[in-house]
């Protein structure tokens, strides 16, 4: 069992007579360098802290297509402050010297297919990258990723949306590490309502493969982690938290830390 | 034309005499009489210089489907007479104010919007660009352009032209002109890239001159970008070669060495743009003028047997204000 997959199978402390339980995983995104790398990199250790089951650490693109406004303008401060994957890398060099929380790089096809695909996953590897996440290689393209993944260990994280349909069964069928299940339609951004097409999908991949499975796009609130968290293995937050980064800069951290407890405390009842 | 520059016998392929005033359109009633077919209510699409927002504009209205046209911020104000004429139509449109405000940021925004409502909505994309089927599908539909230039030029000439040129920014009428003569080895194909202001600046389009390899919008292809890959804001005068790739089978048709692809700049195609004006007396979108831009240097290097047609993909009223504002007059729309 691979880190990531570990992130979801922490037994919760509870009493003897009871079944062993998983525990629901807490998956914070932030956008590497936003605002700086100094600032990404102490949020990403102290969220580690503050319970975060496995961190989403977004590398910026110029044109993220699935992604709304709030992460839109934070791809956009992080590259105009001069970010690029190379430090981001060495940014994840300093983290894995005092911190081993799961890591996944979030980012699309392009940063990674110019970089060169084997030396990103090389990279990856060297730095203490645990999986990516690319929200623009479908299913049907990933060969464009997997054998480099593969040869590096690095996990290949599939996504189905409400409109992947008969089309989950074959991605669940090869999904590793665990499915990131879109929760509703449209790019990333926080929703006040969040449609209940989601348990199903869910279910379908049960069926298929007993793979963890976490909800992401649209989820801000405790109220709506817990009822989310009530039918999957775990909770991706993006929006909400890169809204706090915004709004407080450099001085971001106390409020996410803050933030994230709250997200845990409400989970783990 | 072809007195004029004393070479290669010119023939235009008027394309800007279209309903709507461009090529754009035979690619829009495909697609929309498609969307139709699929039961779609509304179609989204988005435009660079406004020509396909008008034809997608034109045909929902005929064919009775909402229309939402995204166009990047500075093109609304480049090409403000197409943004009137679309809402004209009974379409809404979006001024686009993410990343650099032109049409790869209008393609951005209208696949956001697609993975909004995906059930109701058909994306008309507007060029041989975009993930499968996009490419093929826009070529085939634009593919008779080339269609009626063969059997045009084989009823007058009797044989194929030497050459046949046109425009390139994704590449849907060059594209459509170059497919049926794929096959026709002896006949050039010749692509004209928007240079801007040059080549050897990075305030250019050109992306074949100076692009690399990437994936991007759907599509492996060429583009504008870094050594990161991050996409590179592009510049031309004209908003509909304003895009940072190029569809991808321009992109192989480069690689076979099938297709040649040229840069034009600002200068030579707002010349072109007032040559052909004032000798033949059509005024050419400044998209079409690069082509035609290219055909002016080319035509006095062949021999006076030789042919060359030159794709006038739209027609330049929507340029009036924007060559004016170029030559350095004020002029309001």
């Amino acid at each position: 069992m691979n880190r990531i997959e570990e992130a979801f199978f922490k037994k919760i402390d509870q009493q003897a007579d009871q079944p062993a339980k998983n525990k629901k995983a807490f998956i914070p995104f932030i956008t590497a360098g936003d605002p700086n790398l100094a600032v990404t990199e102490e949020l990403v250790i102290k969220m580690a802290e503050a319970g975060a089951d496995i961190i989403e650490l977004g590398i910026p693109f110029s044109d993220p297509v699935a992604e709304g406004p709030v992460i839109q303008d934070a791809d956009y401060r992080a590259l105009s402050g001069g970010v690029t994957t190379d430090k981001i890398f060495d940014m994840v060099a300093r983290i894995r010297k005092v911190c081993d929380v799961p890591l996944v790089f979030m980012t699309y096809a392009n940063p990674i297919y110019t970089y060169g695909t084997e030396r990103f996953m090389e990279n990856c590897k060297k730095v203490g990258i645990d999986g990516v996440i690319v929200p623009d290689v479908p299913f049907d393209e990933k060969s464009e990723l997997k054998p480099y993944c593969d040869k590096y260990q690095i996990t290949l994280i599939s996504m189905i949306a409400p409109t992947s349909k008969e089309r989950i069964h074959m991605i669940a069928k090869e999904a590793e590490g665990f499915i990131y299940c879109v929760s509703s339609m449209g790019v990333t951004g926080v929703r006040s309502e969040i449609s209940s097409g989601v348990e199903e999908m869910i279910r379908q991949v049960k069926e298929i493969n007993n793979i963890p499975c976490a909800i992401g796009f649209g989820i801000s609130t405790p109220e709506q982690a817990v009822k989310m968290s009530g039918f999957s293995d775990g909770v991706i937050v993006g929006s909400a938290i890169v809204k706090i980064i915004a709004n407080y800069g450099q001085d971001c951290i106390q409020p996410v830390i803050e933030f994230v407890q709250g997200m845990k405390k409400v989970m783990a009842k | 034309m072809t007195k004029d520059l004393g070479g290669a016998k010119i023939y235009l392929k008027r394309e800007d005499l279209n309903h709507t005033g461009s090529h754009k359109i035979n690619n829009v009633l495909g697609q929309v009489l498609l969307a139709k077919k699929m039961g779609k209510k509304r179609v989204i699409a988005e435009t660079g210089a406004g020509q396909h927002g008008v034809a997608t504009a034109t045909a929902a209205a005929l064919l009775d489907l909402e229309c939402e046209i995204f166009m990047g911020k500075e093109d609304t104000e480049r090409q403000a007479l197409n943004v009137f004429r679309m809402e004209l139509l009974g379409a809404k449109v979006h001024a686009v104010t993410s990343g650099t405000m032109t049409l790869k940021d209008a393609v951005n925004e209208t696949m956001r919007e697609w993975t909004k409502r995906v059930d109701d909505t058909h994306y008309v994309l507007g060029s041989v660009m975009g993930p499968h089927p996009f490419p093929m599908m826009v070529r085939d539909f634009q593919s008779v352009i080339g269609k009626e230039v063969k059997e045009q030029m084989l009823k007058k000439e009797g044989k194929l032209p030497d050459a046949v040129i046109a425009c390139v920014g994704g590449g849907s009428n060059a594209m459509g002109l170059f497919y049926d003569f794929t096959r026709d080895s002896a006949v050039r194909l010749i692509g004209c890239e928007a240079a801007g202001l040059g080549v050897d600046t990075d305030k250019t389009a050109a992306t074949i001159s100076t692009g690399s390899l990437g994936i991007f919008h759907g599509m492996k292809s060429y583009f504008c970008q870094d050594e990161y890959g991050q996409i590179a804001p592009v510049y031309s005068i004209s908003a509909g070669l304003d895009y940072p790739g190029i569809g991808p089978e321009h992109a192989h048709l480069h690689d076979i060495k099938r297709a040649e692809y040229v840069a034009v700049t600002d200068q030579e195609a707002v010349e072109a743009f007032e040559y052909l004006s004032r000798i033949e007396g059509i005024i050419p979108a400044i998209e079409s003028a690069h082509a035609v831009a290219y055909a002016k240097k080319l035509a006095p290097t062949m021999a006076k047997d030789q042919i060359i047609v030159i794709n006038l993909s739209g027609r330049g009223d929507k340029d009036v204000a924007a060559i004016a504002r170029y030559r350095g007059v004020q002029i309001y729309e």
